[in-house]
This record gives structure tokens, sequence and C-alpha cells, in this order.
């Protein structure tokens, strides 16, 4: 629908794109944010490298290489390499960007990564390329659902899902300056552009995109902007106001936001496009059992693997479109309520 | 020692044409997908599935069967289309390559399909699959081989390395491992991505006996497989020069359809090519 009336405060303050027009709505995969800003860090710091294994048009490291082909190493298909020599190459003071298939790295690495990037603190960034479902026909071997699970344990660890390619720029320029071992995770597909320049960003800082006090949804990723069209569609279809928190760092995560959300709402959906076990949710989950316990409910992938698909028909087929966020809003409501 | 007749060798090379349209046909249907690899490895799974392996389409968890491993998944179209055109599955069941519900996946599944012996897509996994099972025919006093199919880009990894390593070790020469070396990966060639040559070289350091062949040639793939078999003592190797994209003249030796499927016009001229090498066999002696 187009929208009569004007964003509620929450979304002017952050700046958003009316989200409710699809027409206004411009779509780009969250990866070619990650690509622009790897070329503008690449500016500003002659330090900062990427270092590629075989996927520099998948991973957008691509313009990167043109861009700065001094600053650019190609190393081939060994994903353990990757991770241990951007330590070495941290250790002597480069700022190494390094990217494969969420799958592969931190997926095949993570020993590495868990060793060296962190046990031994170097300062390594890692991109999780085609992370999620939507990821689509290459099927499961390609689809990483566990990653945020596998890299949010890892003590030191900053774990970063941006929701859309504006976004992810400013992910990619903000975690090249903070200092330590680093997982963004982006996604394959296109998805809508939520968030303009104007829109702040924060590591480790949540931000509430949609206000609203009979339960919160809290989201990351692609999947934030489903969480704001079921939040849309359940104002005016049970009169439910749900607020849409934006979780993008899920570590350090922004506990006093959570629990501020959950105690206004009472009730919690958290949203990710991930395993239900280990993930965003999970550290919600984690968060609010210690500090302000309401319903939770869970929405990603029911404890199940991918498969081939289309991008949106395996979204919707593992539980994680609208409607599927809408019951789940409207079960943490009833929950709540007894 | 089994021979090829100038007959059979005939027949293989027109099933082998066969396996090229249905991947051409299967990459157009899904639209997406590995063309290159795919068309450069026809002869070779042509060649095993109809000559060299011991196997039984109606029988596919048939014990005694020697075992194919392809650990490049990502040319699984080439994998699936010699298993339809060898009778494991309708021919037309190809058109649901990457769809959702398909038991062709995007990269082989063992559990969705019966007849694939491992589930990969993650490369350099394959050959140390192929030696535990190797290894596990040993123990067992079993007959039967273990084929591993890999290709040259994966060779960058690690673990693949490791199995190298391993399979010498305990002598499985019940072990070979087919290596498309097409000289390409996805970022162009390996040679530039990551330097492999001297090649073969490398196979001999570890132990291994190695073979080379134009990998598009069926009558000499076959002649060096039967050598290989005959071998004693040590796991083999076969380096299979292929050219990328073989058989459809503007996919030859073009590394950007590493990752790529044709569209409509593309497969069209594809397939009129693929009639007319069809034409030319039937015609040769
Ligand atoms: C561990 C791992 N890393 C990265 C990839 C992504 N990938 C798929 S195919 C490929 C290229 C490898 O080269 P090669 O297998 O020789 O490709 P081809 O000859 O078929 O073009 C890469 C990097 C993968 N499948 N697995
Ligand atoms: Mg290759």
């Amino acid at each position: 629908m187009s929208s009569t009336e004007t964003l509620d405060h929450a979304a002017r303050s952050m700046a958003l794109v009316d989200y409710r027009d699809a027409g206004a709505l411009k779509s780009l995969p969250t990866r070619n944010g990650f690509g622009e800003g790897l070329i503008e860090a690449g500016t500003l710091n002659k330090d900062v490298l990427a270092i590629c294994a075989d996927l520099a048009e998948s991973t957008r490291m691509d313009g990167f290489k043109k861009a700065h082909p001094a600053q650019y190493i190609e190393i081939g298909v060994a994903e353990q390499m990757l991770v241990a020599m951007a330590g070495g190459l941290a250790a002597v003071g480069k700022i190494p960007w390094i990217a494969s298939y969420a799958m592969f790295n931190p997926g095949r690495s993570w020993e590495q990564v868990r060793t060296i990037m962190a046990l031994n603190e170097t300062n390594v960034k890692i991109a999780g390329a085609h992370a999620g479902v939507s990821v689509g026909p290459d099927g499961a071997t390609h689809q990483a659902i566990e990653d945020i699970a596998i890299m949010r344990v890892i003590p030191h660890m900053t774990v970063v899902v941006p929701c859309d390619s504006v976004q992810t720029k400013k992910a990619t320029l903000a975690l090249t300056e903070r200092f330590g071992p680093v997982y963004l995770r982006f996604a394959r597909d296109k998805s809508p552009i939520v968030t303009t320049d104007a829109t702040p960003f924060e590591v480790g800082k949540a931000q509430t995109f949609r206000a609203g006090n009979d339960v919160a949804i809290v989201a990351c990723g692609i999947l934030v902007y489903y969480a704001l069209i079921a939040a849309d569609e359940l104002a005016r279809e049970d009169g439910i106001d749900a607020r849409v928190v934006n979780n993008h760092t899920i570590k350090p995560m922004d506990e006093a936001s959570i629990v501020d959300a959950a105690r206004a709402c009472g009730a919690v959906v958290t949203v990710e496009e991930h395993q239900v076990h280990g993930g965003m949710g999970s550290a919600v989950a984690e968060a609010l059992a210690a500090k302000a316990p309401v319903p939770v409910e869970f929405i990603g992938v029911q404890d199940l693997f991918g498969q081939s698909g289309d991008p949106i028909e395996l979204i919707e087929y593992y539980g994680m479109g609208t409607a599927a966020i809408k019951d789940a809003a409207r079960r943490a409501y009833a929950r709540k309520r007894g | 020692m089994q021979t090829l007749t100038p007959e059979r060798r005939k027949e293989l090379e027109l099933k082998a044409n066969d396996v090229r349209e249905g991947i051409i046909r299967s990459l157009l249907a899904a639209c997406s997908g590995h063309s290159a690899g795919s068309l450069d490895m026809a002869d070779i799974f042509t060649a095993l599935y109809g000559f060299i392996m011991r196997h039984d389409p109606q029988q596919p968890d048939w014990p005694e069967r020697d075992r194919l491993l392809l650990s490049c998944g990502h040319i699984a179209p080439v994998r699936y289309s010699a298993m339809a055109n060898f009778g494991y599955f309708p021919v037309e069941e190809l058109l649901t390559l990457r769809k959702f519900g398909s038991r062709l996946q995007g990269h082989p599944e063992r559990l969705k399909l019966p007849g694939l012996e491992t589930t990969s897509g993650p490369l350099g996994e394959g050959l140390a699959q192929g030696t535990g099972m190797a290894l596990g025919a040993k123990l067992d006093h079993d007959d039967w081989r273990v084929y591993v199919v890999t290709s040259d880009g994966e060779h960058e990894c690690g673990l693949h390395w490791e199995a190298v390593m391993t399979a010498a070790k305990f002598k499985l020469d019940n072990l070979t491992c087919i290596v498309d070396r097409n000289f390409i990966q996805i970022d162009g060639s390996t040679e530039d991505v990551m330097p492999l040559e001297p090649f073969a070289d490398k196979y001999r350091a570890f132990n291994w006996e190695v073979f080379e062949c134009d990998g598009n040639d069926i009558g000499q793939f076959i002649e060096v497989m039967e050598r290989a078999k005959a071998v004693k003592g040590k796991p083999q190797v076969i380096v299979a020069n292929t050219v990328p994209g073989k058989g459809v003249s503007f996919m030859e030796g073009d590394y950007t359809w590493h990752g790529k499927p044709p569209n409509k016009e593309q497969a069209d001229v594809a397939l009129r090519e693929l009639e007319a090498t069809r034409e030319r066999i039937l015609a040769s002696v």
C-alpha cells in the first residue's frame, strides 16, 4: 500500500525510508554495501587489505581489487589460510578484511578464528557472504544458518548483521575502525533498503525502528524489513502495536535496549535468518531470562537444513516470512496476557 | 582388462553428447549453475558409468559397487545428467535441477538422491572421504574400487593434501583420483589465482602413481584408467587435461562460464552445436 500517514516518530528519528510504500523502496544485496564500504575503507587507510579466496565477485571484493590493486591479495580456495595469514598480516600492523561464503569462513576456518583471531586477539575482519537460506538454488551446502551461533560463542568477538546494503556499508567502515576480531554477516539476494545515509549507526547500539508497547519484535539482517511490514499489518489487522528493534550487533549486544523493550512490551519475538538455536534469538533469550523474563517466540530455521529453491520461497517455507512473524507476535501477545 | 572396440567407443561418444545435452537443458531450466566444469567432464563421467565402473542403476546401494565421489560438487549437472542417461532416474527429472523440492540439489546431497556416495560442494573434502572408503575396503578385503573426481581449483585446499599423504601411507591401490585439469577457477586462470604447476610432480613427490591424458578423449581416458587399475601398492591420480566448456564453442576456454548457465538463446545455439556433433559422430567410422 502507499502510505497516507507519515511514519511514526521512531522511524522518523531513524531517518528511515517509508518502507510501507513499495514503490519508494529500492532493493540491493547487502553484499553491495560491503563492497562500497570496503573501497572507502581502503582509501581512508592504506593499511586496510582485502584478502580473497576465489570469490571476488560474489563477495563484492572485485571493486576493491580495481580501486586498490596494491592492497588486494588473492589466495585461492583456502579458507583456513585466509584466517591464519590474515592473523600474520594483522600482527605486523595491517587491517585485513577476509571474505568468502559464511559457510566456509568462518564455517571451515572456525578453530583458526577462535585461536588466531580471538584468543590471540588480532585485528582481522571477516566478511561472511551468502549467509542464510536466501542464498537460494545453491542449496544446503552453501546456506550458512549456524554462523551467528559459532561466532557469538567466541570471547572477544564482535558480531554484526546489518539490515540492508546502506547499513552494511556503514558497518564495514565502523568495523574497520574498531580494533579486534570482527564478524560481519551479509546476504546474497537483493533486499529492500529501509535505512538512509542519515540513519545513525553505532556498533553495539540497537535501534528502535518502530515504536509500540504491545510486543517487541527484535530482528536482524534482511528480515528487519519483514518485521516492519509484519508490525504494520498487525496494527491494522489486530490493533497490536509492535515495537521493532533492529538488533544489528549480536555481540556485544545492546542488552539495555533489549531489556527496555521487553519491560515496556512484556512479550518478545526474535527474527533472524539463522537456526533458532544459538543465534540472535538465543542471545536475546539469555539476556531476558537473567534480567527481564517475558514470553519469547523465535522466528528462524527450526533445527533443519536448507535446500535449493527461490530465496523468497525458502524464507516462507522455513517460517520466516511476514505471516509467520505476525503469528509469532500474536502468540507472544496472547501468552503475556495469560 | 577390458578393451574398447571402435563400436563401443562410438556408442560412448554419442552418450557423452547426450550427457552434454542434459547438462545444457537442466542448466537452462535452473537459471543458475555451473556450465564450464560440467561440460568438460562429460566424457569422463560417461566413461565411468558406461565402461569403467562396476555399478547397477537398479541397485544403487549394491554393496559390491565401485564408489564414485564427486568432490567438486558444483559440477553436479554432469553427474546428474550421466546418472539419468545411464538409467538411475528419468531424464526429464533433470529439468528440476536446483528447484524447490527437487532431488537434484544445487550441490549433490546423498540423502536426497540414491546413487550419490556423499554430499559435496564445499571443496577439497572428497579425497579424504574416498581415502576412508578405500581403507575400509582394504580392512574388509573387499575388491570394489573408489574413484574420486576432483577439480584443479580444489587442490588449493589443505585437506586435499592431507588425504593425498594419507592414501599413500596406506598404499591404497584401490583408490583413483581423477583431476579435472581445466586450468580455470572462479577468479580466473588457476595459475594466476594460485599457481598449481608443476601439478603432476606434486603427486609424484607424495608417492602416487601419476597418469596424464586428454580428458576429452574417451579412448585415451579409458586406456589410462585400465593401467591405473593394474597399479599395485600405490594410489593413482589421473591428471585429465580438459577444455572448460567442452562441446559448446562459445564457452570453450572461457573461465567466466564457471558458474553461469546459458540463457535461452545461448542454450539453443549450444543444443544445435551438440546436434551437429552427434551427426559427425554417427558419420564417423
Ligand atoms: C571450501 C569452498 N570454498 C569456496 C567455494 C566456492 N567455489 C565454488 S567452485 C570454486 C572454484 C574452484 O575452482 P574449480 O573447482 O577448478 O572450478 P571449475 O574448474 O569448475 O570452474 C569456488 C571457489 C567452495 N565451493 N568451497
Ligand atoms: Mg578448474
